[in-house]
């Protein structure tokens, strides 16, 4: 495998250039922190990394924009926002060494508890640079929050697995951190009580930063984590809102808890298991993971919930994926983490019945008619 | 083979007409008279007749006409209320235009999932209802009491709330979309994360060029605790900007901020009466809204900041009724200018929200140079700015003047990198002005997108690009990998 370290997204767009004429399949990297994550595929011939393209390159605080390129981590650009009381308002997992960068992020639209409030990377880029595998240099958006001219290629490239082209350049909006921060806690025994404690707070005006759920085994949680002047009364309030469902408090010194929420996304050896469901499902999805002793996080008020399941034995782990797909069809469940023995048995994606999958195709093969970008990792084996 | 339709016109087809009376019956308008109602959407400086309007009744009929358009290589254009700003919906003479409009029954309320799905010719208004009292639908364009759902869709329409709350983009979360050769495909659903590009992120603001929707499915949120309302009145606008910039560094994220300017505040007050000084140089709407807590936090900080930066007067809104008659003034602005001018041009471009003084200053001088007023009312907070150029449409020179200044005001904020259109989008009117926003390459990358939903390009032609463009074919032959054919992992 080739590698390329390209500096700038001029650069970038001449690698990419490079491999057309050569008909080298490409792979871009940023931090490798989700290089598991789709299909197997082979090795590509060229490997492009961002590891040179990690500067925060305008940070507007007065705006609450800055851009950046792709590859600087998400880590050292929440430092530099921070100086000025700002955020990104993403708080997925970073991996080893917290290498995860905003492009790779982006390019897997990989989200944490924040979501809740502030959306995904879709919701928070306002404009990028993309290199195509013509060696195009397009933009779309711009640097400002609000702004409908031409199409959205952001929100087309985000979550394309680098399948589409590469990302180079992003244009973010910014949030106010908030000052303080607590969080209202509620014990739950049983997945019932676990989904209408959380739909109380969902339906509460809480202006909560995030609400998660977590359940496993015999016992589960509702958590929600106010942020601003007086996160203080609202997490008492919140309290007030689960105190038909058992007892619960508030934690003001809340950080640890929700870093250790957000590291439940990731299994170092089994798997981890995205269910696209919704809220009125939590407690049958929670079910339904228990019955293949597995555990849950996520989001719920949006539904999105990761199962973890242990245990190291790759057809034992099919098995069990298989049979949670089974109990929880038509929801869709998407593998992350796993082993290769794991996925090269399964369809990580769920198969490819959405009536949309053709005109998916039809996007690959104008953005990459060669096919060289990420080939075959994506929905689809596009 | 589409070049050449385009190029010679595919007129209108007595054959085509007939099939299309087939499917909808007497809902196919061909009367030159009664066609005189679509020529236009909400921007009238633009006008074309279309040769015929059709009014499907459901999603089969929507199917079948666009499918007999593809059949007969006719070009046609969906229409919702038409109140769009920048002829989006604007008829071609050689197509068919399809008006959704009775298209608009709501078809599922499901709030246990703070989700409802409704097609495209519900009204703004009527989804916030159909929610309330406890939950509202945020996004909401002034048009909001006649403006459908399918275009705010094609729009991705903003309005006073966006800067907290976000955009049509941001609470779409599944489509049931009709594409150009008739084919009916779903994006997204009622759940977040379904697999696969995101589809619906490209597809909503993309001004009607890439299908239509037929079916919405919308995110809603509960409604506010508490909703706090001020208006301050300040000598200049770069003391109102000022005011902004320190509300939003401070941390606050106001539900609305909006601003009003000198010429602004006479049209509007002169309508209605709402209670605004009419000396004042610059009026700023701060609304906070969330739980009461925070609010009450956060209010008297707003109001510090309003007195740190010489506001001559803070009126706070005691109860709703007060509150309505603020806004009332702010939501009358576009109606009002008709008492300062016989005409106006409007322009939507956005800025950087810190460069608003020297943009406001720029306005001024482009202003005396041509010796035509310009009124200004922004969204404060995200910085889109509605410039407002007087002119009287009985004198030619004016309105060519007019549109030259307005040309010159989108450059100027071109200039400080800002953007041609927040909210009424491209459509023919600022099409124009993509080659000062994008390069070719850009617009080559916008292409790509375009064919791969529309190949035929007969869907909403000459809108948002500059020039035309044809597809072609996909260069290159694409390699098929072998799990599109095995649907599994197997390639090594």
């Amino acid at each position: 495998v080739i590698q390329e370290r390209p500096t700038s997204s001029a650069e970038a767009a001449e690698v990419m250039r490079a491999c057309l004429s050569e008909g080298s399949r490409l792979r871009v990297v940023g931090g490798q922190t989700k290089l598991g994550w789709g299909h197997v595929t082979s090795e590509p011939d060229v490997e492009i990394s961002t590891e040179r393209m990690g500067r925060v390159l305008e940070h507007n605080a007065g705006d609450l924009t800055a851009v950046v390129q792709a590859g600087v981590s998400l880590k050292r650009a929440q430092e530099v926002f921070a100086e000025a009381g700002q955020m990104l308002a993403l708080d997925p997992p970073l991996g080893h060494d917290d290498s995860a960068t905003i492009g790779g992020i982006v390019a897997t639209a990989d989200t944490g508890p924040l979501r809740h409030r502030y959306g995904a990377p879709r919701d928070l880029i306002v404009g990028v640079t993309i290199a195509l595998s013509d060696g195009t240099l397009a933009r779309s958006g711009g640097k400002v929050i609000k702004n409908v001219a031409g199409y959205d290629l952001a929100k087309l490239f985000s979550g394309s697995f680098g399948t589409l082209g590469m990302l180079t350049e992003l244009s973010l909006r910014l949030h106010p951190r908030p000052e303080r921060t607590a969080t209202a806690a509620l014990d739950c025994d049983g997945p019932e009580t676990l989904q209408r404690a959380s739909s109380a707070l969902a339906h509460f005006p809480l202006e909560a930063m995030s609400l998660d759920v977590v359940w496993g085994g015999d016992g589960g949680r509702v958590m929600a984590r106010l942020g601003g002047a007086a996160p203080e009364p609202r997490a008492e309030a919140a309290v007030g809102l689960m105190e038909e469902f058992g007892a619960a408090r508030v934690i003001e010194d809340d950080a640890e808890l929700w870093e250790g929420l957000r590291s439940r996304q990731r299994s170092e050896d089994g798997a981890i298991v995205r269910v696209a469901g919704l809220p009125s499902e939590l407690a049958r999805i929670s079910r339904a993971v228990d019955g293949i002793a597995g555990s849950v996080v996520g989001r719920g008020a949006l539904g999105v919930l990761w199962a973890e399941l242990q245990g190291d034995d790759p057809q034992d782990l099919v098995g069990r994926i298989e049979e949670l797909r089974h109990h929880l069809d038509p929801l869709r469940c998407v593998v992350l983490d796993a082993g290769r023995g794991v996925r090269e048995k399964i369809d990580v994606w769920g198969g490819n019945q959405d009536s949309s999958v053709e005109l998916m195709r039809r996007i690959k093969a104008r953005f990459d008619p060669q096919g060289l970008c990420n080939p075959g990792v994506f929905v689809a084996g596009i | 083979l589409y070049a050449e339709i385009q190029l010679k016109g595919a007129g209108m087809d007595a054959r085509l007409i007939e099939e299309l009376e087939k499917i909808c019956g007497g809902r196919v308008v061909t009367d030159a008279h009664a066609l005189r109602t679509y020529e236009s959407d909400g921007l009238l400086h633009y006008s074309v007749a279309p040769p015929v309007a059709v009014l499907p009744d459901s999603v089969d009929e929507v199917r079948r006409i666009v499918r007999a358009c593809h059949e007969a290589l006719v070009p046609w254009v969906a229409r919702g209320s038409g109140t769009g700003l920048s002829g989006g919906a604007l008829p071609v003479e050689d197509g068919v235009l399809i008006v959704l409009s009775r298209l608009r029954r709501i078809l599922e309320v499901d709030l246990a999932n703070q989700r409802i799905v409704v097609e495209p010719g519900v009204t703004n208004v009527e989804v916030s209802q159909a929610v309330g009292p406890s939950h509202f639908y945020p996004p909401d364009p002034s048009s909001q009491i006649v403006c459908s759902i399918g275009g705010n869709v094609a729009e991705n329409s903003g309005g006073a709330h966006c800067f907290k709350y976000g955009f049509t983009t941001n609470y779409v979360t599944g489509l049931e979309v009709v594409l150009s050769d008739g084919e009916i495909v779903t994006l997204g659903g009622k759940e977040l994360d379904r697999p696969g590009y995101d589809l619906l992120g490209a597809f909503v603001g993309s001004e009607g060029t890439l299908g239509i929707a037929t079916k919405i499915t919308l995110r809603v949120v509960p409604v506010p605790e508490t909703t706090r309302t001020l208006v301050a009145y300040f000598d200049s606008t770069d003391q109102a900007g000022r005011a902004v910039t320190d509300i939003v560094g401070a941390g606050v994220v106001p539900g609305a901020i909006e601003m009003m300017d000198h010429l602004s505040i006479q049209a509007c007050e002169g309508a209605t009466h709402a209670g605004y000084p009419l000396d004042a140089a610059a009026a700023l709407i701060v609304e906070l809204d969330g739980p009461r807590a925070e609010c009450a936090a956060r209010f008297d900080e707003v109001v510090a900041i309003c007195e740190n930066n010489q506001a001559t007067g803070v009126r706070v809104a005691q109860d709703e009724a007060e509150r309505q008659l603020i806004w009332k003034a702010r939501k009358a602005a576009f109606a009002a200018m008709g008492r300062v001018a016989r005409s106006y041009y409007v322009q939507d471009s956005v800025i950087p929200r810190t460069r608003l003084p020297e943009v406001l200053r720029r306005i001024d001088e482009l202003s005396e140079e041509f010796e035509l007023k310009v009124a200004n009312v922004f969204h404060a907070g995200d910085g889109n700015l509605h410039p407002l150029v007087c002119y009287d449409a009985e004198d030619p020179g004016q309105a060519v003047k007019a549109e030259e200044l307005a040309g010159l005001i989108l450059t100027a904020c071109l200039e400080v990198d800002g953007s041609i259109t927040g909210e009424h989008g491209v459509g023919v009117d600022k099409k124009r002005f993509m080659t000062k926003m994008f390069s070719e390459e850009d617009l080559d990358a916008f292409q790509r997108l375009r064919c791969a939903f529309d190949p035929s390009q007969l869907v909403n032609p000459g809108k948002v690009m500059p020039t035309p463009r044809l597809c072609g074919e996909v260069p290159g032959p694409y390699r098929q990998h072998p799990l599109e054919r095995a649907g599994v992992a197997e390639r090594f």
